[in-house]
């Protein structure tokens, strides 16, 4: 109850709040949600259907959920991070009951008004509730065995959770994150080397259980790896994806071939244009100035959190910020890595820019904490 | 439970490190990117945008429309007509049963066709169109056209298909296209990718196949837009193909009409041809078949019957055929001897009605013998046994080397298809291809043109045009390609002696002229028009048969080749007619006829012929005036 501690005297209060949220923070979604929509709009061939007008009122809801988020105070965001990892658990496992299938995979529940996807609310509740955790330990015990373990057991049950979807994307970024967050807590440098030889030999069984009764990844994931490791094997096939999305990116050239110019999205080369791939559309129609661009204002986004971050005296605040800001980077960059072929194609969508409105709601839901960390840190 | 200041700040200058820390490696990473990005797209920006256009651009080909084909006055032997087929696009018509069902009550369509172009439909792309029914009629794209609005992406569309106007008169000339075969693309070394449009058409046999780098044409090119899934987003440029180049041939459709009908009900061949300069006017090989039932596939129930015929209407015989040319060789024993000088044109040998060689008896055809004879009464009556004694004093090599010379035993260079080269045996031959040596019988045999010799009805009618203008006569079947007269080959003197061609000429004239010649029953009275000429009768089998007693199989082939007018040779001609029997009967009535019919260049007066015949005559051209040929029409089809 370190909060406690401090003063809260100057804490604004009321609408007031709204004044005292991380402005240039929101500035930058805002921008970084704009090129979503300027690319929406070109994929569709110059028009607000089917994609880009649906993503801007989601993106209204979401500043809308963002703010109410940020209105809560942070502490009573910090009781609740217990309920909501235990409900993300339920979700996980309701999900692989009740959940739809989609893309060969079980990943959604459909709730009426929005098909939830609950391994994208597990990444926000699973930092909370360890920033919670160890917000709450003393910072003695953090080292110590048992009181690793028990973080790593928070981890590692909603990733295996994820991991029956099976959902191998979203349950490395669980496994990053969760670990990231350990990290900042003041974890020993020690467990980070042992854990990383051990997913080093993982790794390695991963790979020779292949073909074998007991193989451990599906087929498809197996071939996604192979691709990845040379896409020139399959161009029309598995590698399909990966060899068109470096074309539009390397035609793009320095400033691109204009807006709604771009012939590798334009005549449907690329895949998932609107969602996954949306990047490579971006690059190809405002080249290399318009992917630093965006690059650029991700940076930004890091930076801003880093600094709200460290500003921040309150142990939670200082954690859960770090750790959404993680989650986000992990986000965009394991987007970013695929479409330009430094990584698989696993099925990361680009955030904030990416047509789709569970994860999007979840991401300004989670900017939402940020802002009440802000709003509500110590003076 | 409360904490010290002083732990909390320590706690947090450490979360502070690693944070900053972290925010380091996710900057750095970034920095990664940034790189990334940098190199794809500018390092290597040239090499992508190349690999984009390659993407998007799709280069389509323009089928070239192909040469059309036209006999010696213009008329049009093979031309390309426009066809139509009716497509569907799945996209478009929405219910796709329903649509066929209606389509299938406007237009004739089996269930089969149905249900096979729905699978298709079902099977390939949405906006791709699928053929339902090609070589429709007009009556049926009309009654499209009508109900468009109820047949929702159905469409006609027109493409172009080879019909051939003159049907059965022109197969063994013309020949005919059909659809690109495996066997086609194998046969070439370097295929034409035009070959490998569906539907395209390749010359098969004939003028059609042998010139089809001519009447091909060269394909136009599009560049089209494609998008990922192959559908054309618009066309970017166009290169208009080169059309195949119009032909004319040779030969005269109206004399090649009369001959194809002369032949009616025989198996014969024609080959009539300009002794001037080689022009092959009629080509005729009967039974003939209408080649346009080929177009777009052949039924087993019109082919099987073309396959079992024993006529064998699909084998050209004018070129195809090696027969043993006969008594029509005995010019060139003849002319081997005398140019030889082993033996005067007067002077006579004595026909016993056989001689005795190698210890075996050669007989004459008149076993009574002709008594005394020189070359004319030899050629006259046809006697066997001055042949026999000419050969054996000339030998065999030099009536071969002759026989060469004019134009039997060459492979003759003509745009049609199987071109035998007939056969001029020697010594060297019969050891090679038979293992055994040349023995005088051979000679003896080759002499009247039986044993090893062989020649085709084409090959027989050069030897006659070479005959009648001691000039090397070359048959020549392509008059002009796009309008431009292909130049007359060969037509150099023959360097005989005009005096013993003369000679010839007389013994020839003799055959069909003098009262006791063989062909005298075939002569033409007119003045200026009269015919030479030399019966043959071909034995299929060794032994001497009465023609009226044995099955047609068995039966001898007869034969007659002429020339016309005697004094001034304009045109000559070969007949044979397969197992007709003998040549002054079957072979020399079909040769006067068809040579009057060139002379006048249609039908001749009653006047041409001996009085005795005109009753008949008039009776023939009766009903031989104006048969059309075979020749399978659209409705015809449609009906069926």
């Amino acid at each position: 109850m370190s909060y406690l501690e401090y003063t809260v005297k100057s804490v604004p209060t009321g609408l007031r709040k709204i004044l005292y949220l991380n402005w240039p923070l929101v500035l930058l979604l805002v921008a970084v949600a704009a090129f979503g929509f300027l690319m929406l709009y070109s994929v569709a061939g110059g028009g607000y259907s089917p994609w880009a007008e649906p993503q801007m009122k989601r993106f209204a809801m979401g500043l809308a959920v963002m703010i109410a988020v940020a209105m809560v105070p942070i502490w009573m965001w910090r009781n609740l991070a217990g309920l909501g990892y235990a409900v993300s658990l339920m979700l996980l496992v309701g999900v692989e009951f009740f959940g739809v299938v989609g893309m060969g995979a079980q990943r959604w529940i459909d709730l009426g008004f929005i098909r939830l996807q609950p391994s994208e609310l597990t990444k926000i509740t699973l930092v909370m509730f360890l920033a919670a955790y160890y917000d709450w330990l003393p910072a003695k015990k953090t080292s110590h065995p048992f009181w690793v373990l028990l973080p790593a057991l928070i981890i590692l049950v909603p990733t295996a959770l994820v991991l029956t979807q099976p959902d191998l994307g979203t349950a490395i970024l669980l496994l990053a994150a969760g670990g990231g967050l350990m990290f900042l807590a003041g974890v020993h440098w020690a467990y980070f080397a042992t854990i990383i030889a051990a997913g080093v030999a993982l790794v390695a069984a991963v790979f020779q259980s292949r073909g074998t009764p007991w193989q451990m990844l599906k087929d498809y994931q197996f071939r996604r790896i192979d691709t990845f490791l040379d896409p020139a094997t399959d161009p029309l096939g598995a590698g399909y994806h990966i060899t068109q999305s470096k074309i539009a990116l390397g035609s793009g050239g320095w400033t691109g071939r204009g807006f709604m110019q771009g012939t590798q999205s334009r005549l449907n080369f690329l895949p998932e244009k609107h969602t996954d791939f949306i990047f490579t559309t971006l690059a190809e129609e405002f080249g290399f100035v318009g992917g630093m661009s965006l690059l650029v204002l991700y940076a930004l986004i890091i930076v801003f959190c880093v600094i709200s971050a460290v500003m921040n005296k309150d142990r939670f605040s200082s954690l859960l910020i770090l750790g959404i800001a993680l989650n986000f980077f992990l986000f965009f960059a394991v987007n970013m890595s695929m479409v330009m072929g430094l990584a698989p194609v696993v099925g990361v969508p680009l955030p904030l820019v990416s047509y789709g409105g569970s994860a999007m709601l979840v991401l300004m839901l989670a900017f939402g904490l940020v802002q009440s960390a802000h709003v509500h840190r110590p003076r | 439970m409360r904490r010290s200041r002083a732990e909390t700040d320590a706690n947090h200058a450490k979360l502070s490190r690693r944070a900053a820390l972290l925010g380091g490696v996710q900057l750095l990473f970034i920095g990664g990117l940034a790189a990334r990005l940098r190199y794809l797209q500018v390092d290597q920006a040239d090499q992508f945008r190349l690999l984009a256009e390659e993407n998007r651009i799709n280069i389509r080909l323009i089928p070239p429309i192909r040469g059309e084909i036209f006999d010696r006055n213009g008329m049009q032997l093979a031309q390309n007509v426009p066809s139509y087929r009716i497509v569907m696009v799945r996209e478009d018509a929405g219910d796709l049963d329903e649509v066929m069902a209606r389509l299938a009550r406007l237009i004739d369509l089996t269930p089969e066709q149905t249900t096979s172009a729905l699978a298709e439909l079902r099977r390939s792309a949405p906006f791709l169109p699928v053929t339902i029914a090609e070589d429709v009629s007009w009556d049926a794209v009309s009654a499209i056209s009508v109900n468009a609005p109820a047949l929702p992406g159905v469409a006609p569309e027109v493409g172009s298909t080879r019909v051939y106007p003159r049907g059965s008169d022109f197969a063994h000339v013309v020949g005919r296209v059909g659809r690109v075969s495996q066997a086609d693309l194998d046969a070439l070394e370097d295929p034409d990718a035009v070959l490998r449009i569906p539907r395209f058409q390749i010359g098969k046999i004939n003028v059609e196949a042998r010139e089809e780098d001519l009447l091909r044409g060269t394909a136009g090119t599009k560049q089209v837009e494609v998008n990922a899934t192959g559908r054309v987003m618009r066309e970017l440029e166009r290169r208009e193909g080169q059309s195949g180049a119009d032909l004319q041939l040779t030969v005269d459709a109206k004399l090649q009409n009369y001959v194809q009908a002369r032949l009616a009900g025989e198996s014969a061949a024609v080959v009539i041809m300009d002794c001037t300069n080689g022009d092959i006017l009629a080509n005729s090989s009967a039974p003939s078949y209408d080649p346009n039932l080929f177009i777009g596939g052949i039924s087993s129930r019109d082919y099987d019957p073309l396959l079992t015929d024993k006529y064998r209407p699909l084998v050209n015989k004018t070129v195809q055929g090696a027969y043993p040319p006969g008594s029509t060789f005995k010019m060139m024993t003849a002319m081997a001897a005398i140019e030889a000088g082993i033996i005067g044109p007067d002077e006579t040998v004595y026909c016993p009605g056989h001689m005795e060689v190698g210890g075996r008896r050669f007989h004459c055809w008149k076993r009574s013998g002709h008594g005394w004879v020189d070359l004319e009464t030899s050629l006259k009556v046809s006697c066997d046994v001055y042949y026999y004694d000419l050969a054996l004093k000339v030998g065999i090599e030099k009536i071969s080397a002759l026989s060469n010379r004019f134009g039997l035993g060459v492979r003759h260079d003509l745009a049609l298809s199987s071109v035998n080269s007939g056969l001029m045996a020697t010594r060297e031959w019969k050891l090679a291809n038979r293992g055994e040596p040349w023995v005088i019988g051979d000679t003896v045999n080759a002499s009247i043109g039986q044993g090893f010799m062989l020649a085709s009805p084409m090959q027989l009618a050069v030897m006659t045009a070479r005959l009648a203008t001691g000039r090397e006569v070359t048959p020549r079947l392509i008059k002009s390609i796009n309008g431009i007269e292909e130049p007359v080959k060969g037509n150099a003197s023959l360097d005989m002696s005009a005096a013993n061609l003369s000679k010839m000429h007389r013994a020839m004239y003799a055959v069909v002229n003098d009262r006791r010649g063989t062909a005298y029953r075939s002569r033409i009275i007119a003045d200026g028009m009269r015919m030479a000429g030399k019966t043959g009768t071909s034995q299929v089998r060794s032994v001497v048969v009465n023609n009226d007693e044995v099955p047609w199989e068995q039966r001898d082939h007869a034969l007659f080749v002429g020339y016309a007018p005697y004094e001034n040779p304009r045109y000559a001609c070969a007949v044979l007619v397969e197992h007709g029997g003998g040549g002054s009967t079957a072979a020399a009535p079909i040769a006067r006829d068809v040579m009057l019919q060139a002379l006048y260049k249609g039908e001749p007066p009653l006047e041409a012929y001996p009085e005795g015949d005109r009753a008949r005559i008039k009776a023939q051209q009766d009903a031989l005036r104006d048969v059309e040929p075979q020749v399978r029409t659209k409705a015809g089809k449609d009906q069926a």
